[in-house]
């Protein structure tokens, strides 16, 4: 139906989901495309968060919660490979709803991951952190106190710690849950704007509630509802002529 | 009619907070009062006691001058040991059961058994080492109290690092772990990390438990009138207020009180300290 589809980075092949014995998801299919935005929207509880857990499996450090299906990431399916999660995350990074600095210098914030994967001289270090740091758009604010905590900064800048953190150890897709939903008007800009700046070298996945967020910085939309996925179509068509009526009428308020 | 309602309510609800503030307190006062009791009969029969020679001379035969420095520094020492001893079980203890027991029965049986240990009658614990230890080399040491401590120490470390840990938000771990951080690298480095404050804190209270417990120290260190290695009995502030307050000696009873003023005065003195370890940010530099 659509012309030049991009090549997929993550295919989704009937994903089920289950907490216990609540499931979740329902036959999840989709492509995510490589190099692009894709946003999650839906009302809370819809299962857009769960989604993309599963993306780099980071529920699997609950007991009781599983998967059926199949998660195809550059040809592998993750969900088989009961290997090596830790692999699988070093490509897909991760960043979450409220900001989570490790209790640590700004500096080894970042370099901690990094260090998990790379033995680094300590000018090949400072390098990676500066570049991180300026991806994600915090080198100016922090560059002089690199040696503090953390924990020293504001929300928005600890969110963008975050994201350097994610971005320094070079994985291929990032997902962000939600990741400006506990920041102010500002910091949500910057962070839009350095999510839109990510794509050329990443795949970013994003969920969010808040629907202008989703126009603004997606080239893809997802709508989900009550755990499936009711319409997966370019961003544009799906805010101005979305195809399914349920889309049209959380889009436009009507519902939701 | 509205308003008579209302200013009724409002009046009721004074009251009604009125009694309950006082309530709590007179409560608090009540605690107080025993407590400032006890301080001050410490400090009234403690004090003439203190000098310089409690912390140079050994403990003296009736009738003769002297010190407590022998049962000062065996205390000092066994307690000591007895930490030594207790907090890397209790912190890897502790640990296991916030990190890694999320399923199976290992870790609720060990917080049970944890829970029972942390409420034993000292001198059970006592009687323990005496079997297994003091009976098996034939005399009483030193070392045998500080097992018999260092069992006290277990428990406590273990139940403030499981809390600790279980304060340490999931979202941390959530964090770690998307990054690809193996679970010990996230445990060590991070979780223990943002707890330490905690921690260190359960340590210190352990240590201010078990330097005033004589119960186990009975069957275990016992007590001694001279200088000892800690493999021999060996002399404890303790055990030493004990005896010489049973004793018909004036001056011994001067000594006792002196040790119990010290002994007060060094619990004291940990608990502050390890308040003033909690009150600092528990996380960050």
């Amino acid at each position: 139906m659509t012309k030049n589809l991009p090549t997929a980075k993550i295919v989704v092949r009937d994903l089920n989901f289950f907490y216990g014995e609540i499931q979740a998801l329902k036959n999840i299919t989709m492509d995510i495309p490589e190099f692009h935005v894709t946003a999650f929207i839906g009302p809370s509880g819809c299962g857009k968060s769960t989604l993309i857990r599963t993306f780099n499996k980071i529920y699997k450090i609950y007991p009781h919660q599983r998967t059926a299906g199949q998660i195809i990431l550059d040809g592998v399916d993750i969900l088989q490979e009961d290997s090596d999660h830790n692999r699988l995350r070093a490509k897909v990074g991760m960043v979450f709803q409220q900001p989570t600095p490790f209790p640590m210098s700004i500096y080894n914030n970042i370099a901690f991951g990094v260090k998990l994967y790379e033995k680094l001289s300590r000018s090949g270090m400072d390098e990676r952190v500066e570049w991180a740091l300026n991806k994600a758009a915090l080198w100016d604010e922090v560059k002089d106190v690199l040696h503090r905590s953390g924990y020293s900064l504001s929300g928005g800048q600890q969110q963008r710690l975050c994201i350097a953190r994610a971005i320094a150890v070079k994985p291929e897709v990032l997902l962000l849950d939600e990741p400006a939903s506990a920041l102010d008007p500002i910091s949500t800009a910057r962070i839009e704007n350095l999510v839109i700046e990510l794509k050329k070298d990443y795949t970013i996945v994003i969920v969010t509630l808040n629907m202008q967020q989703a126009a603004r910085v997606s080239d893809y939309t997802a709508y989900m509802y009550l755990g499936e996925l009711i319409e997966f179509a370019p961003t544009e068509l799906i805010f101005t002529r979305p195809s399914r009526k349920e889309t049209e009428d959380y889009i436009t308020g009507k519902f939701g | 009619m509205r308003t008579t309602d209302f200013i009724s309510v409002q009046s009721r609800r004074r009251s009604v907070n009125f009694l309950s503030q006082a309530a709590a307190t007179f409560t608090v006062c009540f605690g107080l009062f025993w407590l400032g009791w006890i301080l001050l009969t410490l400090l009234q029969y403690g004090l003439p006691g203190m000098s310089l020679k409690l912390f140079t001379e050994l403990t003296p035969p009736p009738g003769s001058p002297g010190g407590l420095i022998n049962a000062i520094a065996g205390t000092f020492f066994m307690v000591m040991l007895a930490t030594l001893i207790g907090t890397p079980i209790g912190i890897l203890a502790g640990t296991y059961m916030a990190e890694y027991g999320q399923t199976g029965w290992l870790s609720p049986v060990t917080g049970f058994v944890n829970d029972i240990l942390l409420s034993a009658p000292s001198i059970v614990l006592g009687l323990f080492v005496y079997e297994i230890y003091v009976v098996s080399v034939g005399h009483f040491s030193g070392i045998a109290g500080s097992f018999a401590l260092g069992l006290l120490v277990i428990p406590v470390v273990v139940r403030t690092t499981e809390n600790m840990l279980r304060m340490v938000p999931n979202r941390l771990r959530e964090a770690a772990a998307a990054l690809g951080t193996p679970q010990w690298k996230m445990i060590t480095m991070i979780t223990l990390k943002a707890s330490r404050a905690g921690i260190i804190t359960g340590v210190l209270l352990a240590v201010a438990r078990i330097s005033g417990e004589t119960a186990p120290l009975l069957f275990t260190s016992l007590n001694n009138m001279f200088w000892s290695n800690l493999n021999q009995p060996t002399a404890n502030l303790p055990m030493m207020i004990f005896d010489y307050a049973m004793s018909p000696y004036k001056d011994w009873h001067h000594l006792a009180w002196a040790g119990a003023l010290l002994i007060t005065l060094a619990v004291l003195g940990l608990n502050i300290l390890a308040r003033s370890f909690f009150k600092q940010k528990p996380l960050g530099r």
